[in-house]
C-alpha cells in the first residue's frame, strides 16, 4: 500500500486546474406536492453562508410539476436565483428525467458547489448526477465549510466508522464538488418575504414516452412521525420496564410538543418501534431539548443525541454516565418525577397569561 | 432464464471498531471482516427469485483475495457463480471508480455468461457508507434504477417489467420499471436464510472466478483505483466529547423537583419558540 500512499502525496501536491468557470452554490431542492423538504431549506440556510464566504451566489435548483411558487419560497429562505422546471412529467422523483433536467443545469450554469439532502430520494439523484458528469461526491455530511479564494475548497465532514470518527472529504480535481447531507444538522434562515432574486425557467426535454419508470401509488406513512426532525425529543430507556410506561413519556412529549424517542434496549425488548430508536443504530438527532428517562448513556446512544441542544437526564442511579452529558440531572425514581413534569409543565401553561403569546412561532423545524 | 447479479462487497464490521480513548485512533486488531450484511438481503432477495422462477445468480465483487470468503459464503447459500476482481491497481478506489469497475466488470459478467436481467446492490456499505456505488452502476451500464427497495412486488418476465416498494422517509412509493433494473436493498427486504448442508459442502470446494486489469481490454487506468477517485478523505478525526457542567436539581418532593426544572427550562427560550408561553391549554 505504500505506493498508494505514495500517490496519494502526490495527487494532494498537485496544482489545482483552473475553475474559474465554475461559479455559485447551488441547492437541489427535494419537494412533494409543492412542499419542499425541510433538508432543502436548512440547507438554504447553510449554502448562504457558503456562497457568503465565497462572496458568490446561493442559486437553487426546483424539479416538479405544479411548482413554481416554490421560487419565491426559496428566495425567501435565501437564494439569489432560482432555476425551475416545471412539467406534468416531473410529477413525482424518477431518476431519469430529474436527472436529465439537473445535468442540463449543471452543465449550463457551473455551480462549483452543488448540494442536496441525504434522503432516499437526495441520494438517489445525487448518486446519477455525479456518475454522468462525473465529478467527485460526499454522502452523509454533517459539517459543512470552505476555504476562502483561491482554493474555494469545498471541506465536506461526514460521520465515518459507524459514527465514531468524523472525516473531511475533499474534491480536488472535479467540478462541480457535490455532498449529500443530513437532515435536522443545518439551520434555516428565517422566512424573508422581503428578499427578491431572479428565476429562471428550464424546459423538460424528456417525453413521457421515454420515461420507463411509472410510479403506480404513494403510500403516505399514517402516522406521521418523524425523530430526525423533532425539536423536542423525550426518550424512554430500559429503565421504563415495559411498554406501557412509554403512554407516560407521550403524556409528556404531547405537554411540551414533542415526540418520544429510544434507546436501543427498549427496542429490543419490544417495548416501541424502531424508528424511535435514537443512536448508531438508530437516528441522529439534534433537537432544541432531549430528555432522556431511564437511560444509561451508552456511547452507542450518546452519538445520536449529543449535540441536542439542552439535555435532561433522570435516572435513579446517580452514576449513570448520561448525566454528564446533561445540562441538567435529577436523580430520582422516573415513574413518580415523569408524571409530576408532566403536571408541572400543564400547570405553567395555563398560568402565563394570553398576553405573552408570540406571532408566528413555528413549531417543526421546517 | 433471468439471470441476476448480485454485487458484494467484503468489510470490516465497523460497528465492532473501536476507538483508543489514549491515542484516539481506531483499534482496528481483532474487527472481523464480513459480507456486507445489506448485500446478503439483496443476495436473499436473488434467491427467492431463483426459488420462485428459476434464474441463475452471479456474485460480483471488487476487493482483495481474502474477500472469497465472502464469496464462499454467497455459494454456501444458493448463488451459482461468483467473480472476484482484484488487483493492486483497483486498490484507494471511490465510489465513481469503483461503479466504474463494477460497471464493465458486470459487461463482462453478461458478454460471457449470458445478458443480465436484475442487479443487486446493497442500500449502503458498512465501510464505504454511502449507497452511491448503486446508482452508480446503473447510470454506467444505462439501468433502470430502483433505490430502497424495501420489496418485490412482481416480476413480469413476458412484458420484462417489475414493480417494487421503495421505502421513502415520508412512506412508501410503488413503482414500476422495464427490465434491466439495478435495485438496491433494505434489511427490511426479507430474512437472510442459513446455508444448507449441501451449500456449505459445495463452497468448501468452490474457487471464484479471478479477473484483474488484465482481463478488461478497454480499461481505462485513469478511471481506476485511486486516481480515478475524484474524493480525496483529508483528515479524520475523534469528535470531542462536548463538556458540559451539568446542574443537578433536587428538591424534597418529586413535584418540587419537576417545578424546579420547569422553572429552569423556563428561562431558557424554549417556551418562545414552540409557544408554551401562550397560555392556551394543552
Ligand atoms: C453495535 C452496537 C450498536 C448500538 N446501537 C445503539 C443505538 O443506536 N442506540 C442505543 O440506544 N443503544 C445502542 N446500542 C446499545 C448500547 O450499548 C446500550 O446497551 C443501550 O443504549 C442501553 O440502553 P438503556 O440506556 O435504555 O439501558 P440500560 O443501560 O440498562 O440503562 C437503563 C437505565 O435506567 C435506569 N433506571 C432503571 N429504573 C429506573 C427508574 N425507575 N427510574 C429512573 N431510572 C431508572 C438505570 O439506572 C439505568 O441507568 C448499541 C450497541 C452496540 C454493540
Ligand atoms: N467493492 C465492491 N464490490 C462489490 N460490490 C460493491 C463494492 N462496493 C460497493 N458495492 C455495492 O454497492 C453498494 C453500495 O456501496 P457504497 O456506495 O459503498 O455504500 C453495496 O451495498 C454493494 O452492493
Amino acid at each position: 500500500m505504500s505506493e498508494v500512499a505514495e500517490e496519494n502525496k502526490k495527487k494532494a501536491a498537485d496544482d489545482m486546474p483552473d475553475w474559474s468557470d465554475y461559479r455559485g452554490v447551488m441547492i437541489v431542492v427535494e419537494q412533494r406536492a409543492g412542499k419542499a423538504a425541510s433538508v432543502s431549506l436548512q440547507l438554504l440556510g447553510e449554502g448562504r453562508k457558503l456562497a457568503d464566504k465565497l462572496e458568490t451566489e446561493l442559486m437553487a435548483l426546483v424539479i416538479g410539476h405544479d411548482v413554481r411558487h416554490l421560487a419565491e419560497e426559496m428566495i425567501y429562505y435565501g437564494a439569489d436565483k432560482v432555476y425551475v422546471s416545471d412539467a406534468p412529467e416531473l410529477k413525482d422523483y424518477r431518476t431519469r428525467p430529474y436527472s436529465r433536467v439537473c445535468l442540463q443545469v449543471l452543465r449550463d450554469v457551473k455551480p462549483e458547489i452543488v448540494l442536496q439532502g441525504a434522503t432516499a430520494t437526495g441520494r438517489d439523484l445525487a448518486g446519477a448526477i455525479a456518475t454522468h458528469l462525473p465529478t467527485g461526491l460526499t454522502a452523509d455530511c454533517t459539517i459543512l465549510d470552505v476555504e476562502p479564494h483561491p482554493s474555494r475548497l469545498l471541506l465536506a465532514s461526514r460521520p465515518a466508522f459507524s459514527e465514531k470518527m468524523l472525516a473531511t472529504i475533499l474534491c480536488k480535481q472535479y467540478r462541480p464538488q457535490m455532498a449529500t447531507t443530513r437532515a435536522g444538522v443545518f439551520e434555516a434562515l428565517p422566512r424573508d418575504t422581503t428578499r427578491t432574486g431572479e428565476v429562471i425557467t428550464v424546459e423538460n426535454t424528456m417525453k413521457e414516452e421515454e420515461i420507463a419508470a411509472k410510479v403506480l401509488r404513494f403510500i403516505e406513512e399514517t402516522e406521521r412521525f418523524n425523530l430526525e426532525d423533532a425539536e423536542i425529543i423525550v426518550a424512554g430507556g430500559r429503565g421504563l420496564g415495559g411498554p406501557e410506561p412509554f403512554k407516560m413519556l407521550q403524556d409528556l412529549a404531547d405537554a411540551l410538543g414533542g415526540v418520544v424517542g429510544a434507546s436501543r434496549a427498549a427496542v429490543d425488548a419490544g417495548w416501541i418501534e424502531h424508528k424511535h430508536q435514537v443512536g448508531q443504530t438508530g437516528y441522529t438527532v439534534r433537537p432544541k431539548l432531549y430528555i432522556a428517562v431511564g437511560i444509561s448513556g451508552a456511547v452507542q446512544h450518546l452519538v445520536g443525541m449529543q449535540n441536542s441542544d439542552l439535555i435532561v437526564a433522570i435516572n435513579r442511579d446517580p452514576d449513570a454516565p448520561i448525566f454528564k452529558t446533561a445540562n441538567y440531572g435529577i436523580v430520582g425514581d422516573l415513574f413518580q418525577i415523569i408524571p409530576a413534569l408532566t403536571a408541572a409543565v400543564k400547570e405553567k401553561r395555563v398560568l402565563i397569561p394570553q398576553s405573552s403569546a408570540q406571532e408566528g412561532v413555528t413549531h417543526g423545524k421546517i | 432464464m433471468l439471470h441476476i447479479v448480485v454485487c458484494v462487497k467484503q468489510v470490516p464490521d465497523s460497528r465492532e471498531i473501536r476507538i483508543d480513548p489514549k491515542t484516539n485512533t481506531l483499534i482496528r486488531q481483532g474487527v472481523p471482516a464480513i459480507a456486507n450484511f445489506y448485500d446478503m438481503h439483496g443476495l436473499e432477495e436473488a434467491l427467492r427469485i431463483k426459488d420462485e422462477k428459476g434464474a441463475v445468480i452471479t456474485v460480483v465483487c471488487m476487493g482483495p483475495p481474502p474477500a472469497e470468503k465472502s464469496l464462499k459464503e454467497c455459494i454456501s447459500l444458493g448463488a451459482d457463480r461468483a467473480v472476484l476482481v482484484t488487483d493492486r491497481g483497483f486498490a484507494g478506489a471511490d465510489t465513481l471508480a469503483t461503479s466504474y469497475v463494477l460497471g464493465l466488470t458486470i459487461q463482462k459478467v453478461a458478454a460471457e455468461f449470458g445478458p443480465v436481467d436484475i442487479v443487486f446492490c446493497g442500500k449502503q456499505t458498512l465501510d464505504g457508507d454511502t449507497g452511491q456505488v448503486g446508482p452508480g452502476i446503473a447510470c454506467r451500464l444505462d439501468l433502470e434504477q430502483l433505490t430502497y427497495v424495501q420489496k418485490v412486488e412482481k416480476i413480469d418476465q413476458e412484458a420484462r417489467r417489475i414493480t417494487v416498494h421503495r421505502h421513502l422517509e415520508d412512506g412508501v412509493e410503488v413503482v414500476e420499471t422495464a427490465m434491466p433494473v439495478l435495485i438496491t436493498a433494505l434489511k427490511e427486504m426479507n430474512k437472510v436464510r442459513r446455508a444448507p448442508l449441501p451449500g456449505m459442502i459445495r463452497a468448501a470446494k468452490f474457487k471464484p472466478v479471478i479477473w484483474t486489469t488484465q482481463d478488461f481490454p478497454g480499461l481505462e487506468r485513469a478511471k481506476i483505483g485511486l486516481k480515478g477517485s475524484p474524493t480525496i478523505v483529508s483528515k479524520t478525526w475523534v469528535p470531542e466529547q462536548r463538556h458540559v457542567d451539568t446542574e443537578m436539581i433536587a428538591a424534597d418532593t418529586p413535584q418540587a423537583t419537576a417545578g424546579l426544572l420547569v422553572d429552569k427550562l423556563w428561562q431558557t427560550e424554549l417556551p418562545q419558540r414552540f409557544g408554551w408561553a401562550n397560555g392556551s391549554e394543552v
